[in-house]
């Protein structure tokens, strides 16, 4: 068997095989670039950045834009409330999925059809920005926490995922004798059912938690009160409309116009690094998941 | 085991109560922030004040859409809207096939999972941080690509600046951050291929690009098919949060789609209902498109969502 596959391996498809590897290695150098050249550059002297087209190493090590992040303090207030944000977030988030999958899962549940059809209908057509925009406004959230922790508290999506994970990966026979032991569906979730699914768990965790640390869309339109402001909120200011911070007036007295513009590019590249970090380290903990949890949603999308 | 008689003989017809008790929550929640702004549509048929509220603001008809239609912003916000999307559409529907039929031919196990994990990275960067990676990259004054370009001598280009540059930024940009992670959905499905098929294909003399053309290309095809329709039906979606933050003076002939002038004029500029108006077409557009789309694909295959 394996001599006839060796035999069959032509000339053609070895230099398939060859080309394949150069392909994917340049496609995956170029994907890694733009990154590596942030990280690069936050360690690096602002004014010999760009001497050499491709930076590859830091050029005129420096770490002063990290030094004026740590001073910062709209960064910081930026951060703490991003991480308030994200994990009472997801916890609405996860406990909300959870509350609507699992049933849903359960081939006992009656109007599973119309029910079905009452979530994912919302995936296809919505109200739009504006009436939710006013919905928030009524409800007296905007402007409070509240506005970034409740909406958004399931994606039809990620349900689906979870009730496919549910319908596939715990038997069904598990939860009957349960049931006739006298436990309740409630105790069944949290006792059997949970414990059994961390896989899903963490893809929940990590989708959520990304959406809800990356997102500055609501965040824009519904607080006006800086010291809520999310930490996208502030980089959008820093690395998009280009602002001088408040805090760092004192370089407009001390320092000559270049330094200040000098300052300002260093506090780009090191913002984005020690904003993207989070996220960087918690991925490789859930990465081994996501094949799966893909898979799964995939199957009866 | 009382306990649980006494529960049945109460809700004879409920033999799973905790089910529905659980369902309360979500359903309540729909209703409110899916289903709501779903009621408040119908201020897109009325003169929207906020002194009047939603209920008793004065009936208009269709009034604030002939406004739209009529306007020249119509026509210049659907075409910029449909540039950007079909742009993405057509760039960024094959290409992770592509790329997931890349890694599906590796060999090299170790090779294969490092190259797939370094392609899902910008997937998890914040759409802010993207757009101010594009600047860095792109600035007309020490951008990395005009520093390219000088450095083979040639003219810098200021590509945020320029209409005709600006929808390749945005969508090679979105290729950039969406390609790995689009992979993921085929890797996950090649993986259900039986891997006897290549090894028969390839005694019966297969070559590589036969055997991907007639197995593994076939095997993802309902993948494929689910996941075009449902970008389809994002075709006047474009992901305008990432165009708001790319938008400058100079690109808004090319970069105002329909959702970004929603957004200045219901948010921005308080004009409630023209632009709910607006934003309704757009949704009613997508509605009919993805439908339609799904009706094509079960006559021509038969793969569709529903």
């Amino acid at each position: 068997m394996v001599n006839l596959k060796v035999k069959a391996e032509t000339k053609a498809d070895r230099t398939f095989d060859v080309v394949n590897v150069i392909l994917v290695a340049i496609i995956t150098l170029l994907l890694l670039y733009p990154l590596w050249f942030v990280v690069m550059a936050s360690f690096s002297n602002p004014r010999e950045i760009f001497k050499t087209p491709l930076l590859l190493v830091p050029q005129g090590f420096n770490l002063e834009g990290y030094k004026m992040i740590f001073t910062n303090k709209d960064i910081w207030t930026g951060m703490r409330n991003s991480v308030i944000y994200t994990v009472l977030g997801t916890l609405v988030n996860l406990v909300m999925t959870t509350l609507a999958a699992y049933p849903l899962s359960r081939r006992e549940l009656k109007g599973k059809g119309p029910l079905t059809f009452f979530f994912t209908f919302t995936m296809f057509f919505s109200g739009g920005l504006i009436p939710s925009y006013l919905l928030n406004q009524m409800l007296g959230i905007v402007n409070t926490v509240w506005v970034m922790v409740i909406p958004g508290a399931i994606s039809v999506y990620n349900m689906i995922i979870m009730r496919t994970y549910f319908v596939q990966s715990i038997p069904t026979e598990l939860e009957e004798s349960a049931y006739l032991d006298g436990a309740s569906d409630m105790q069944l979730l949290i006792k059997i059912v949970l414990p059994l699914s961390t896989p899903i768990i963490a893809v929940m965790t990590m989708f959520y938690g990304l959406g809800r640390w990356n997102s500055y869309f609501d965040a824009m339109i519904y607080l006006s009160n800086r010291s809520l402001f999310p930490l996208q909120l502030i980089l959008r200011e820093i690395l998009i409309q280009n602002q001088t911070l408040a805090n760092n007036s004192q370089l407009l007295t001390t320092n000559t116009m270049d330094t200040i513009s000098q300052s300002k590019e260093a506090i780009k590249y090191a913002s984005i690094v020690i904003s993207t970090l989070p996220i960087l380290v918690l991925y490789p903990i859930t990465a081994k998941y996501f094949e799966k949890g893909i898979m799964l949603g995939s199957v009866k999308g | 085991m009382t306990n649980t008689n006494t529960k049945r003989r109460l809700m004879p017809r409920f033999k799973h109560p905790w089910l529905y008790i659980m369902l309360i929550l979500p359903v309540i929640y729909f209703l409110i922030f899916c289903y709501g702004p779903m009621y408040g549509i119908v201020i897109a048929f009325k003169n929207y004040s906020p002194v009047l509220g939603v209920f008793k603001s004065p009936w208009v008809g269709m009034a604030q859409f002939t406004r739209y239609f009529q306007s020249n912003y119509f026509m210049e916000t659907l075409i910029n809207t449909l540039r950007l999307s079909l742009y993405s559409l057509v760039v960024g529907i094959p290409l992770p096939i592509i790329l997931a039929v890349m890694f599906n031919e590796l060999k090299n196990k170790r090779f294969k999972a490092i190259s797939q994990t370094i392609s899902y990275v910008p997937n998890f960067i914040s759409v802010v941080v993207v757009v101010g990676m594009v600047l860095f990259f792109t600035s007309p004054v020490d951008g990395v690509f005009n520093t390219v370009l000088s450095f083979f001598h040639m003219h810098k280009v200021d590509f945020m600046g320029s209409t005709s540059i600006f929808p390749h930024v945005y969508v090679w940009s979105g290729v950039w951050q969406g390609v790995g992670w689009g992979t993921l959905i085929y890797t996950a499905a090649m993986s259900g291929i039986p891997q006897d098929q290549y090894e028969a294909a390839y005694l019966d003399g297969a070559t590589k690009m036969q055997t991907i053309w007639h197995i593994t290309l076939p095997s993802i095809k309902p993948t494929i098919v689910i996941n075009s329709i449902l970008a389809a039906g994002g075709v006047l979606g474009a992901d305008f949060q990432k165009i708001l933050l790319m938008q400058n003076d100079m690109n808004l002939p090319v970069s105002e789609v329909i959702s970004t002038y929603v957004y200045k004029l219901g948010v921005v500029g308080s004009d409630f209902s023209f632009s709910t108006a607006i934003g309704l077409f757009n949704n009613i557009v997508n509605f009919v498109v993805l439908i339609a789309v799904n009706q094509i694909a079960k006559k021509v295959g038969d793969t569709s969502l529903w």
